[in-house]
C-alpha cells in the first residue's frame, strides 16, 4: 500500500521518517527470545527435562546470585581488561605492520611471508611456550590474545593497502601530493572500510582467545567461571558464562560499529540506500 | 607552448606504445587525438600529463621538459574519480588545496557555479549522475587555472545526449582563460565539434597517420553537410588507420 512512498527517495537534508526504526532493531530479539521462550514452556511442561540444559530462567538466576555476590563483576572486569589490553596490542602491532607492508614493497617482501607462515599455526599451539616464556599469569594471556587479533588486522589492512584503486592515486599524483597527503587523503580514508571490518572480526577473535588464555589456568575471569562450572558440574553456571559472553561480545561490537559508522557515511552500499 | 618530439614509449612488457611522435601546440589551441584502442593515443595523453615518463624524446611545455605532473597542467579521465569519501566541493578544493582556505571556498564555488553544480555543495558523488560526476571532474581540473587542459575520452561513458550536452558545455568552460586543449577521443564526431586541429593515429606502432585543420565555422553544427564530410572523410581515415593493426591488408579480419 504504502510501495509509493517507500520508493520515493528522500531529498538530501530531509529527515527520513523516524517511524519503524525501533522496530526494526527489535526484530533481532524475536528468535532469541522466542527458542528461549519455547525451551522454558517445554521444561515447565515436563515434555523435555531441564538437568543438561538449563532453563533461561535458571540462567538468568545463576546471573542474578553472581551478581549479588559481587563474583559477577569481578569475572566481568578481569576478562574485560584482559581482552581490551590484547585488543589493544594486537591492533596496534597489525596496524602498524600492515599499514608498513601495504605501503612499502620492500618492507612487504621482508615481513609479509614470514607472518603469512606464522599465521597457519593455530595460536593455541602457541600457549605452552607462551605459558614458559611468560609466565602462567596476565602477560602470557594478553599475549595470546594480541596474537590473535593480530592476523586480521595486518592482512586485511595490508590487503586493503595494495588494494586501493590505482585511478584514485593517479589523481593524487595529478596534483602532486606529497607521500603524506597520499596517505592521510587518499590511502586512509580508501582502507578505512576494511580496517573498520578488521577491527571487528579482531575484537571477536579476541572474545574467543580470551576463552582459551583463561583456560590456561585463571584465578578469574568469565572463562575461569566457566571451566569452574565444567568442574563441579553446573550446566547453569556454564550458560552463565557463556551467556555473558555473547552479551559482552555483542555490546563492544556494537560500540566499534557506532563509532566507525560516523566516519563511513560517504559509503555507497546498498545499506546506505536503507 | 608545448612540444612532443620525437617521442617513443615502450613499456615493460616490451610493447612500442609510440614510436617517433612529433606533435606541436599552440597556445589556446584545442586539439583533438583520435584512433582505434591501441594506436597510443592515451599512453600520450599521460606522456604529456607527467604521469608517465617518454622511453626516449622530450615533452616540453614553454622550453621545460615535463618529467612530472605540473599545476599548469590539468587532466580530466574517462572516469570522474571523484574521492566518494569528500563532498562534491571538497573534491573541487582538491586542485587548490595549498591557497588559504577562504580563497579556496571562494574558487570553488566559482567553478562549480560555472559548471552549473553551485547548489550541489556538500552533496557526496554517490549522488551524482554520471554527467553531473563527470561535470565535477571538470571543475577539479579547471579549478587551478591551468594552462594546459588535457581530456582522455571524457565523456564516452555517458549517453549520447548528455555527451553532446558537455561537449558544447566544454566549449563554453574553454571560453573563459582559453587553455591549451587536447583531447583524446574515439569519437570523430566529438572530434570535430570540439577542435581546431584534429590528428588522427594508427596503432603498431602508435604514429600519427594524418593531420588535419577542419576550416568548419563555430559553433559547430553536427548536422551541416560540410562537418559530416569531415566526418565521413576522417572516418574512412581511422578506418585504413585501424585495418593496418591486423598486419595483413589483404586479409581484413572477417567473422563469420
Amino acid at each position: 500500500m504504502s510501495s509509493v512512498d517507500s520508493v520515493a527517495v528522500p531529498s538530501r537534508g530531509a529527515a527520513l521518517p523516524p517511524r519503524r526504526v525501533g522496530a526494526k532493531w527489535l526484530i533481532g530479539f524475536i528468535l532469541p527470545l522466542g527458542l528461549a521462550l519455547a525451551w522454558e514452556t517445554a521444561v515447565a511442561l515436563k515434555w523435555a527435562d531441564g538437568r543438561l540444559l538449563p532453563t533461561p530462567s535458571r540462567v538468568i538466576g545463576t546471573l542474578v546470585g553472581l551478581a549479588r555476590t559481587g563474583e559477577l563483576t569481578a569475572h566481568v572486569l578481569a576478562t574485560l581488561q584482559r581482552v581490551a589490553l590484547g585488543f589493544g596490542f594486537g591492533v596496534t602491532a597489525g596496524t602498524v605492520l600492515g599499514a608498513v607492508s601495504g605501503y612499502w614493497t620492500l618492507a612487504r617482501r621482508l615481513i609479509d611471508p614470514m607472518l603469512q607462515a606464522l599465521r597457519n599455526i593455530p595460536s593455541i599451539a602457541w600457549v605452552p611456550m607462551f605459558i614458559l616464556w611468560f609466565g602462567i599469569f596476565e602477560t602470557s594471556k594478553v599475549i595470546l590474545i594480541a596474537v590473535g587479533v593480530f592476523f586480521p588486522i595486518y592482512l586485511s589492512l595490508s590487503g586493503a593497502i595494495l588494494g586501493v584503486d590505482r585511478k584514485l592515486v593517479e589523481v593524487g599524483r595529478i596534483f602532486r601530493f606529497s607521500h603524506r597527503e597520499m596517505i592521510t587523503r587518499i590511502l586512509l580514508p580508501a582502507t578505512l572500510p576494511a580496517y573498520v571490518i578488521s577491527l571487528r572480526s579482531g575484537l571477536g577473535l579476541g572474545w574467543m582467545f580470551v576463552v582459551a588464555a583463561e583456560f590456561m589456568g585463571a584465578e578469574e575471569g568469565l572463562g575461569f567461571l566457566l571451566v569452574d562450572g565444567q568442574q563441579t558440574g553446573r550446566p547453569a553456571v556454564i550458560l552463565a558464562s557463556i551467556t555473558a559472553f555473547a552479551v559482552l561480545g555483542k555490546i563492544t561490537d556494537w560500540l566499534l560499529a557506532s563509532v566507525s559508522a560516523r566516519f563511513l557515511t560517504w559509503q555507497d552500499s546498498f545499506k546506505a540506500a536503507e | 607552448m608545448l612540444s612532443i618530439s620525437n617521442v617513443d614509449k615502450r613499456y615493460p612488457n616490451g610493447l612500442l606504445a609510440l614510436a617517433g611522435l612529433d606533435l606541436a601546440v599552440a597556445e589556446g589551441e584545442i586539439l583533438a587525438i583520435v584512433g582505434g584502442s591501441g594506436c597510443g593515443k592515451s599512453t600520450l595523453l599521460r606522456l604529456i600529463s607527467g604521469l608517465d615518463t617518454p622511453t626516449a624524446g622530450t615533452v616540453g611545455l614553454e622550453g621545460t621538459p615535463v618529467r612530472a605532473p605540473r599545476p599548469e597542467i590539468g587532466l580530466v579521465f574517462q572516469e570522474p574519480r571523484l574521492m566518494p569519501w569528500l563532498t562534491i566541493d571538497q573534491n573541487v578544493a582538491f586542485g587548490i588545496r595549498h591557497l588559504p582556505v577562504v580563497e579556496q571556498k571562494a574558487r570553488v564555488s566559482e567553478t562549480l557555479a560555472r559548471v552549473g553544480l553551485a547548489s550541489h555543495v556538500g552533496h557526496w558523488p554517490r549522488e551524482l549522475s554520471g554527467g553531473q560526476a563527470q561535470r565535477v571532474a571538470l571543475a577539479r581540473a579547471l579549478v587551478g587555472r591551468p594552462k594546459v587542459l588535457l581530456l582522455d575520452e571524457p565523456f564516452s561513458a555517458l549517453d549520447a545526449l548528455t555527451r553532446s550536452d558537455l561537449q558544447d558545455h566544454l566549449l563554453e568552460l574553454w571560453a573563459y582563460d582559453r587553455p591549451t586543449m587536447i583531447l583524446v577521443t574515439h569519437d570523430i564526431e566529438e572530434a570535430l565539434v570540439l577542435a581546431d586541429r584534429v590528428v588522427v593515429m594508427q596503432p603498431d606502432p602508435g604514429r600519427v597517420r594524418v593531420e588535419v585543420t577542419p576550416p568548419l565555422a563555430r559553433p559547430r553544427d553536427r548536422l551541416d553537410t560540410e562537418f559530416l564530410e569531415w566526418k565521413y572523410r576522417l572516418l574512412g581515415e581511422l578506418d585504413h588507420a585501424s585495418r593496418r593493426k591486423t598486419g595483413d591488408e589483404t586479409f581484413p579480419a572477417v567473422a563469420i
